[in-house]
């Protein structure tokens, strides 16, 4: 049966061209748009470490005082830590692993006279980082505990920084020169580029972008070495170590459900002491225990336009399927002579429902076959903006599997109620007007 | 013509018709708050900057060794690029309007208002601000092309050397912009009051303001107001990078940054301007609305293919109903009805329809609004949209009914006769 009513919805969609290109072409317009509007969505509001997020956490204290006035030519400070509090948790070692992290730019040179010294983006921060992230080393190690104590000057290069500068040859053992200081390179990772990247400052480029190196951080405050970003609120805003000034991102790695109870213990009681101390002036019930995707999620890195284009692309499918569903309903109607005939000559009502409901399909699969094009297309030209974010608007297989279904499925709802009305044509009405 | 038939006509298929003016609704409420949002953004890439934008172009120099005296070479640079051919003028700036970066300090007009501002740990209070600062060379007005409304510009006695800090060192002048005048000192003359600015402003240091200026945009656009307040200090950069303005014809500017670069490279041994960090300031502000352009094209193709899809559902119910009434306009045309009444019974049906996806679609419009106020903290919908939306949502359905009705009319009236 199924073949035949293939046939027959095929000879039907031929019958009239012009409405069955109008309809593939409403389909393929509203699932273009929307697709390729969910796809940006999609890629970042991704999970930066798959398989790993899920155990790594982001501690949030607010020092900030009650009075303290949100300015509008600045960011939130709250959202960074500040020297006291990184090393206060650092120090207590209640995670499975813990690091924390700032960026800073340094001047990076080798002894090779021919490479031309270039700025780089550096990232300083304690010995944890790489196994907590699964930064994947390619050769050495990582610093020890030992380097962070005694602010060795120890540096681990990315794969292409190591290239540019020491060549092809074996990187790990020499020697570069940051900021005029001289460093041993003990380890070199691959090109780390998670997106977003979740450890850096929010204000810095979180879709583009990568460290080039990676510098313990107390020997980069040792040498005085250049951070990107601070923000201070109190009347000493020059020391990196002032307890009003935050400039520094931390995340600890906690394994087992008792763990993430017991650190959540662990910061409230922190930030009360604080509190008692007088350092603190919010209740301790403002610090909390982010996991990697509800941090990124505070953090609102999605940009509003994007959200606002989804719902805009959200709102042109609907209309574009309520125009789907009028076509379909006059023109289903306008058949009630061929249901009636058919029904006379024994055809079930579930015959007709089936046998319309495949050819609102067919044109849900065409539809989607165009959306797809569609929203290749529109993807490509969102990549050829220079937007931070515009290089990841690319479809996965997952994007591309769900945009077919949403097509299909999409066409097959609209379809239903026309479906619905064509198979409750009273027969013996129309078979008297024949 | 009588209403009635029409009406009793489009209860029959009611469901057909309730479905138009859902769409017909929806498209209205979209494409309303659409336009709005694109006349938005058409208001905010076209906010005036003060600069002469077309004459200008931006060289940035960021020297990797700097040396013991880098205002030297930037001074030796300057003077070089004065020199160039085609180059009106040129002077050095700490930034230049929509670059994307700003350094601002708070400051106020008054005594009384640095207490009020310290008092409210904020400058969000009546005679204080948070301008944008912008450090700059001899000649940066005249290069610039800013507009002197009171007072003058900076003597030649004016200029102090930069520091590496983050505050403003001590200058003897400021000249500031009209909107930022306003807001510290009221409607009074500004030009010989003292601005207290920054750290020092905070210890009761004030600044003499000796120029305004008619329009300075800020590096970076705030949310709100506040965008038009800016201030020069003559303050010459002291570290190793700079920023260079060059004037000239803009037809000369491709020309003029080609030999800027050269000329630069060989300055200084190793240095490099990459491409990047010259171009013509038409181009480093269109980067800063880059963003805004696109989401224009996005909201411009979606209101567009909104109303296509929209039209298309129209002509194609007509175009059913007309087919499936050939008969029963053949009657009528039979029984007297001349082809102006067939056309015009369409269309009337149509403008019905519509009308009534209006009525419902104005409401949904402002509905969407408050929703968008509420979530993108957009403002409220002027409400002279909706007239506007109302009339295109008219015209769109009459002219996508219009051929489907001129085809009604051209049925002959012989049909009536013939069978099915």
């Amino acid at each position: 049966m199924f073949g035949y009513y293939l046939q027959m919805a095929l000879r039907s969609l031929k019958r009239s061209p012009v409405l069955t290109t109008l309809m593939v072409l409403a389909v393929g317009l509203g699932i273009g748009a929307s697709m390729s509007m969910l796809t940006v969505l999609h890629v970042m509001s991704g999970d930066p470490l798959p398989g790993r997020s899920a155990l790594l956490f982001r501690p949030y204290l607010n020092p900030l005082p009650l009075d303290f006035k949100q300015s509008r030519f600045g960011p939130d400070p709250s959202i960074k830590m500040t020297w006291p509090d990184a090393m206060a948790l650092l120090q207590a070692r209640k995670g499975v692993r813990q690091a924390a992290m700032a960026e800073g730019r340094a001047l990076i040179s080798s002894n090779n006279p021919d490479v031309r010294p270039r700025n780089a983006s550096v990232e300083f921060t304690t010995g944890d980082f790489f196994a907590m992230f699964g930064v994947p080393m390619l050769d050495g190690q990582a610093w020890s505990a030992t380097d962070d104590a005694q602010r060795a000057r120890v540096v681990v290069l990315s794969q292409s920084l190591a290239q540019r500068l020491l060549g092809n040859g074996h990187a790990v053992g020499q020697s570069v020169n940051l900021d005029g200081h001289d460093f041993r390179v003990v380890g070199v990772v691959q090109d780390w580029k998670p997106r977003p990247r979740f450890y850096a400052d929010a204000q810095a480029k979180l879709y583009s972008g990568s460290d080039d190196a990676f510098v313990p951080l107390s020997t980069a405050m040792d040498l005085k070495l250049g951070v990107n970003s601070t923000s201070g609120w109190g009347n000493d805003n020059d020391s990196l170590t002032s307890p009003t000034v935050s400039w520094l991102q931390f995340w600890v790695q906690l394994q087992t459900p008792a763990q993430v109870t017991n650190y959540r213990r662990f910061l409230h009681d922190y930030a009360a002491q604080q509190k008692a101390s007088g350092a603190y002036q919010r209740p301790p019930a403002d610090a909390r225990l982010y996991g990697m995707m509800a941090w990124l999620d505070h953090l609102n890195l999605v940009p509003g336009d994007v959200r606002l284009q989804s719902w805009l692309a959200l709102g042109f499918l609907f209309v574009c399927m309520v125009n789907i569903v009028a076509l379909l309903l006059a023109k289903y109607l306008r058949r009630a002579n061929e249901i009636s005939v058919r029904r006379a000559l024994g055809a079930r009502r579930g015959d007709i429902f089936v046998q319309f409901g495949i050819e609102s399909a067919l044109i849900g699969l065409a539809g989607g076959a165009l959306g797809l094009c569609i929203a290749e297309i529109g993807l490509w030209s969102i990549r050829q903006r220079p937007d931070d974010y515009a290089h990841m608007a690319r479809m996965d297989p997952s994007m591309l599997l769900g945009t077919f279904l949403l097509a299909v499925l999409a066409s097959v709802l609209a379809g239903l109620l026309p479906a619905w009305r064509a198979c409750r044509v009273a027969p013996a009405l129309q078979l008297k007007t024949l | 013509m009588k209403l009635h038939p029409m009406l009793s006509s489009l209860g029959h298929h009611k469901l057909t018709v309730a479905l138009l003016v859902l769409q017909v609704a929806f498209t209205c409420a979209i494409v309303c708050n659409a336009t709005f949002l694109i006349a938005q953004r058409v208001q905010r890439i076209s906010v005036v900057s003060g600069v002469d934008e077309d004459a200008l172009s931006v060289v940035t120099v960021s020297d990797l060794q700097a040396g013991d005296n880098p205002l030297g070479v930037h001074q030796a640079d300057l003077a070089a690029l004065r020199r160039l051919p085609g180059v009106e003028s040129a002077s050095m700036v700490s930034n230049v309007p929509l670059s994307g970066d700003q350094n601002s300090f708070g400051g106020c007009g008054s005594l009384e208002a640095v207490h009020a501002a310290m008092a409210a740990r904020s400058t969000e209070v009546p005679g204080c601000a948070s301008p944008d600062d912008y450090e700059v060379g001899t000649e940066a007005l005249r290069t610039l092309g800013l507009k002197l409304v009171a007072g003058r510009d900076f003597d030649a006695g004016d200029y102090v050397p930069g520091t590496s800090g983050d505050d403003l060192p001590a200058v003897p002048a400021i000249i500031i912009t009209r909107d930022l005048a306003r807001r510290l000192y009221g409607d009074g003359p500004a030009v010989g009051r003292s601005m207290y600015l920054g750290r020092r402003g905070l210890q009761g240091e004030g600044v003499r303001v000796v120029g305004v200026v008619e329009h300075l945009l800020r590096g970076s656009l705030v949310r709100g107001a506040g965008n038009d307040q800016s201030l020069l200090a003559s303050v010459e950069p002291g570290h190793a990078s700079v920023r260079f303005v060059l004037r000239s014809k803009p037809a000369d500017r491709a020309r003029v940054i080609e030999a800027a670069r050269a000329m630069l490279a060989t300055r200084v041994a190793g240095r490099r301007v990459p491409d990047r960090d010259s171009q013509p300031y038409t181009r480093i502000r269109a980067e800063y609305f880059q963003r805004d352009i696109t989401m224009i094209g996005l909201l411009l193709a979606s209101a567009l293919g909104l109303l296509f899809v929209t039209a298309l559902g129209i002509a194609g119910l007509a175009n059913f109903w007309v087919q499936q009434r050939t008969r029963t306009i053949g009657i009528r045309r039979a029984i007297g009805a001349t082809r102006g009444d067939i056309l015009r019974y369409f269309q009337t049906e149509n403008f019905l329809i519509v009308s009534g996806g209006i009525a419902f679609g104005l409401l949904l419009a402002l509905a969407l609004n408050l929703w968008l106020m509420e979530r993108y903290e957009l403002s409220r919908l002027p409400l002279f949209y909706l007239p506007i939306g109302a009339l295109a949502m008219w015209l769109l359905g009459q002219l996508a009914v219009l051929s489907p009705a001129l085809r009604a009319a051209a049925v002959p009236p012989v049909v009536a006769t013939r069978s099915v």
